[in-house]
């Protein structure tokens, strides 16, 4: 039996968020990513003596839309000092909600597992700067040092905590897709992994098949995008596997992901276990929203996950397929639903719009930054022109490929250049026609077997097609013609 | 009569009259800080160029007929942990030593805005705290009353700069009794506002739900003056209280219809010269017609207890910013666990590090509920005891010290320190407002202040009954040189 | 929990938690000085405050927030030149310990 059969994997999410709000969590500097270094600051995010905070209501609006959107009781709470120290936060306390968060007991529906994940909590707190370590090359004296950019410290953040609900490194990945998604459509959040505005820790442990005690947990940070996640989840698993496997326990720490040697490792131990003395922050006041304007909010909220994919699954007639299933799935999941909303709106048949929305460009995702989330950004334009052309047999399904490839990797190209320059003219129905009748007449045994009922020969006709026309010509337009004459 | 004896709504009214020009008024007061703060020490900074330069872009305005503010021409001393733009902060620490601040402190700006000079940074108990500054870093402020004499703090160097007439008016902070001791101690009055009155931007913290920002001046109506100018909501602090206001009312001293109540448990350690004096005053408080009778209110007796939890509690995490990264001093060790060790140990004085210890351990697990949490019940308790004394009474009073300013070095072991707080600290916890009145001399002729207390942001009536024992006081403290 | 009794390996504790690098002699004199002063904290200890809630705010003021408008930041060159030390207009400190 393989080792993973003999255990049960328990996986716990915790998810920060970065609310996209203007400015940042307690002052009026700008909420922007990509600045100079110390651009973004001011008295109070740099925790300069004398400065006090003050909340964003923006930031509180979007706490209370990503917890409606999760089901969550929105409730009073009361902001905490959590008091360590550490050079990226200004003022060697973080202001965190600790035991009366704004949003609890919420919950969240994984689209192809049968599985509720509950929320055990969502709550607001402010992010730290950023460290940038320098090794020992640049200095005299060789040492290590690092540099510190305060931009990020303040910036609004929602942390998502999950119950240990989760069973696979699959189950994590779908949870962390679909959360995406759900804060995405609250606008709450741009969802970019790869900009850092959505971070994941994990909670792993395992136990023997049977047994029911939860196994000793391991935190991992550094998961910076789903791919990671998953391997680092599948590497920790395993790691805690052997070990038990092999009659050692399990230290509860924090463990940090390698990406480039997968693996995860213990970070140097501090040498204290946390004591953060959290007490109220006596600088601000507690927040209580009114219910009210909490339903308003709710009420507001834009179209979820699930409504969105029962949405796309209701421009499709009949039972859905497996894959058809999928797709929509897919779709949702990249943001490409609006995509294909707006090409069956303009007349393309359903099926080709979830398909080349669901099997192209979700997979122009870049596979080594797997689940960069910004294939969202393909011209929704320039997508229909394809899918129209496609649809109305002026260019091969190939060749819409090929098109919607090219304008994934430069989304400033043009449709009509770009069939200009590959030479996909296409052809008329006179072009069609003419060539139909060449194909006739150099093989006229052929076209006698096919009209007498041999099918399969219908491929023979468009392969010769394809290469008197270097491979330019529509298969479908002129097998539709050949069919046509058939009949005729 | 000279000018350094006058007062604050004397001068803004002379300045504006044309009588005398706003340089006049700050170049006497800078000779007299230059002929007498070297026996003072009341300033870390004296910013005599930058109050020069104020004084005449005033008279400039005056001439050129435009209208000044409440406190035109007034020169005002700050406690040195209240930032202003480009002039060096320290809280009387090393850690600060250098540090000049970006900004400006709302409290400034509102003074500046009526016309007020900056004329100094004055000294204090590194950040507030003590309560006698000598726990300044850089040195001591003595009594102008009487040199060989603590001034009281934690704001010593502000009650020092008025009573030696540097300033007819000064600004310090208050988180235990730290502007009412001194003032008591140094024979000036010393307001205390509601919590949320003042805006606390700008103002270093040192315990963030009990420090409030109040005025020193030389008479009761200065005071007022100074706390109509600084009082009122700020944007910036969220603890600011978004509807309260203080007006200055220069003529309410009625207080014949008045129920004043004596609290009983501030009576118990005080000394007998101090009560004498206290007992003076209830005299005059009956003599004006106030009905004056003793209330007891036992939950006084835990706010010390309370207090020295909570502070150092909140203080242990205002102060762990001071780290030497982003400004301020650093000794730099091999790592930036060791730096933050070295740098905040040779950066802090020994009352600094014992209370951040003791706060410290007050939040670490384990010991929170039956220290901070079981301090911040406590507070709860503090008020609503309060409370029902305020329904049978408009305000109380007390003695606001102990005893009259001590030696120094008379108090090095801390505990008996903090018993010098013991009066007023009732009022930090409770948030309530509370002032300190000069009304007689005490043992050597030192001065005793009364403490008047009143409910939260009932300055109005509080300092009516100020004004009524001012008026029946003929005590006035001198400076040493000036006898 | 009682809180009484600190030795000076808790206080040790509350040295390195605080970030405080004290002597030897500073350690033994602020063992006694927070036991005399925690003793002192006994009254209140003694009171049975179970049904009491405890006061975080003197104001009962709730719900201050202010509209998410951008303000001016500060001048990075005024901050940074009060920094210690700084490189590529970053703040530079001492090697992180639990860094890669």
């Amino acid at each position: 039996m393989a080792i993973e059969d003999e255990y049960i994997i328990t996986i716990g999410l915790e998810v920060h968020c970065e609310l996209k709000t203007n400015t940042k969590l307690f002052c009026g500097c700008a909420n922007q990513f990509g600045s100079e270094p110390n651009t973004n600051i001011c008295p109070v995010c740099l925790g300069l003596p004398g400065s006090l905070p003050v909340i964003n209501e923006r930031a509180v609006e979007y706490a209370i839309r990503i917890g409606s959107a999760l089901s969550c009781e929105i409730r009073p709470s009361v902001f905490h000092r959590k008091n360590y120290f550490y050079p990226d936060m200004p003022k060697d306390y973080q202001v965190s909600q600790y035991d009366e968060p704004i949003c609890v007991n919420g919950k969240l529906e994984l689209p192809s597992f049968p599985k509720t994940v509950r929320i055990e909590r969502a709550h607001m707190e402010e992010d730290t700067g950023k460290t940038t370590h320098v090794g020992t090359s640049g200095r005299i004296h060789g040492a290590d040092f690092s540099l510190v950019d305060y931009n990020r410290a303040g910036i609004p953040l929602v942390e998502i905590v999950s119950a240990p609900d989760l069973s696979s490194a699959d189950e994590a990945r779908e949870y962390v897709s679909e959360l995406r998604a759900i804060l995405v459509s609250t606008k709450a959040s741009d969802g970019k992994m790869e900009e850092g505005s959505l971070r994941v820790d994990a909670n792993v442990s395992v136990r023997p098949l049977g047994t029911e005690k939860l196994g000793t947990r391991c935190e991992i940070k550094n998961l910076n995008s789903l791919r990671s996640l998953g391997r680092a989840i599948n590497y920790e698993a395993r790691r805690q596997m052997e070990a038990l496997s092999a009659g050692q326990s399990i230290r509860q720490e924090t463990r940090h992901w390698n990406e480039d040697q997968g693996v995860t490792s213990a970070l140097r131990s501090k040498e204290e276990a946390y004591d953060y003395r959290y007490f109220p922050e006596p600088d601000l006041t507690p927040l209580d929203p009114d219910m009210d304007e909490v339903a308003t909010i709710a009420r507001a909220l834009g179209i979820l996950p699930p409504a969105r994919r029962l949405r796309l699954r209701e421009l499709l007639d009949g039972e859905l397929t497996r894959s058809e299933l999928e797709q929509v799935q897919t779709c949702v999941k990249f943001d490409l639903d609006e995509h294909v909303l707006d090409a069956v709106r303009t007349g393309v048949p359903a099926r080709l719009a979830l398909a080349r929305g669901s099997n192209e460009l979700a997979s122009y995702v870049n596979q080594a930054t797997v689940d960069s989330f910004e294939v969202a950004e393909f011209p929704r334009g320039k997508f229909i022109e394809v899918i129209s052309l496609e649809s109305q047999g002026k260019v091969s399904s190939t060749q819409a490929k090929t098109l919607l490839s090219r304008i994934a990797s430069n989304h400033n190209e043009e449709v009509s250049a770009l069939i200009e320059e590959l030479g996909y003219k296409a052809a008329s129905q006179d072009e069609i026609s003419e060539l139909l009748d060449r194909l006739i007449s150099e093989n006229s045994m052929e076209w006698e077997r096919l009209c007498a009922g041999e099918n399969q020969l219908a491929g023979f006709f468009i392969g010769k097609a394809m290469k008197i026309t270097n491979g330019k010509v529509n298969g479908k337009t002129l097998a539709s013609e050949m069919a046509a004459r058939r009949l005729g | 009569m000279e000018i350094i004896e006058l007062g604050a709504v004397e001068i803004a009214k002379a300045v504006k009259s044309g009588e005398l020009s706003a340089l006049e008024v700050v170049s006497a007061h800078l000779s007299e800080i230059n002929e007498h703060d070297g026996d003072v020490g009341a300033f870390l900074l004296v910013m005599a160029d930058r109050a020069i330069e104020r004084a005449k872009e005033i008279d400039k305005r005056r001439s050129g007929g435009e209208e000044l503010g409440a406190l035109a021409g007034v020169p005002v001393a700050l406690k040195d942990n209240i930032v202003l733009q480009g002039v060096e902060t320290t809280c009387a620490s090393k850690i600060l030593s250098g540090w000049e601040p970006p900004y400006t402190a709302t409290v400034i700006e509102k003074l500046i805005s009526q016309g007020a000079i900056p004329i100094g940074k004055t000294n204090l108990d590194e950040f507030a705290m003590g309560s006698s500054t000598e726990n300044s870093a850089y040195f001591p402020t003595r009594n102008p009353v009487k040199l060989d004499r603590v001034p009281g703090g934690s704001s010593g160097g502000s009650a020092a700069s008025v009573a030696s007439r540097f300033a007819p008016i000064a600004i310090g902070s208050d988180t235990g009794g730290s502007i009412r001791q001194p003032a008591s101690l140094c024979g000036v009055v010393g307001v205390k506002p509601t919590y949320g009155l003042v805006s606390r931007y700008g103002l270093i913290a040192f315990a963030s739900s009990l420090d409030q920002i109040g005025p020193f001046a030389k008479s009761v109506d200065d005071a007022s003056l100074v706390l109509s100018v600084i009082a009122g909501h700020d944007g910036m602090d969220s603890t600011s209280s978004r509807t309260a206001t203080y007006e200055h009312a220069p003529n309410e001293s009625d207080i014949s219809s008045l129920r004043i109540g004596v609290i009983q448990e501030m009576m118990s350690d005080v000394s007998n010269d101090v009560l004498g004096v206290f007992n003076q005053s209830l005299d005059a408080l009956r003599s004006c017609g106030a009905k004056v009778e003793t209330v007891s209110i036992p939950a006084v007796r835990y706010g010390l207890s309370s207090y020295y939890l909570i502070a150092p509690a909140e203080a242990s995490s205002n102060l762990a910013r001071f780290d030497g990264v982003r400004y301020g001093l650093r000794v730099t060790g091999a790592d930036m666990n060791e730096t933050y060790g070295l740098s905040r140990e040779a950066g802090f004085g020994p009352e600094v590090k014992r209370r951040i210890m003791l706060g410290t351990y007050a939040l670490s697990a384990g010991y929170y509920d039956a220290l901070y949490g079981k301090a911040q019940k406590v507070r709860t308790l503090i008020v609503s005891e309060f409370a029902r004394a305020y329904s049978d009474f408009d305000v109380l009073v007390s003695p606001t010290s102990p005893t009259v300013a001590f030696g120094f070095g008379d108090k090095s072991d801390p505990l008996s320190m903090y018993m010098s707080d013991v009066c007023t600290i009732p009022s930090n916890l409770a948030g309530h407002p509370a002032m300190s009145v000069p009304f007689g001399g005490g043992a050597d002729g030192l001065p005793v202040g009364v403490q008047i207390l009143a409910p939260a942001l009932s300055e109005r009536v509080m300092f009516q009954v100020a004004r009524a024992l001012e008026g029946a006081s003929t005590y006035m403290a001198k400076p040493q040189w000036a006898h | 929990m009682s809180a009484d009794k600190i030795s000076s390996n808790e206080t040790r504790h509350i040295a390195h938690l605080a970030r405080l690098a004290l002597s030897e002699a500073e350690i033994e004199d602020f063992t006694g000085q927070l036991a005399a002063i925690l003793e002192h904290a006994k009254d209140i200890e003694s009171l049975n405050l179970d049904d009491v809630a405890p006061t975080r705010h003197a104001l009962p003021i709730k719900n201050v927030m202010r509209s998410d408008e951008v303000r001016k930041s500060v001048n990075r060159e005024e901050v940074l030149r009060m920094a210690p030390e700084t490189q590529a207009n970053m703040f530079l400190v001492p090697k992180i310990i639990g860094e890669d």
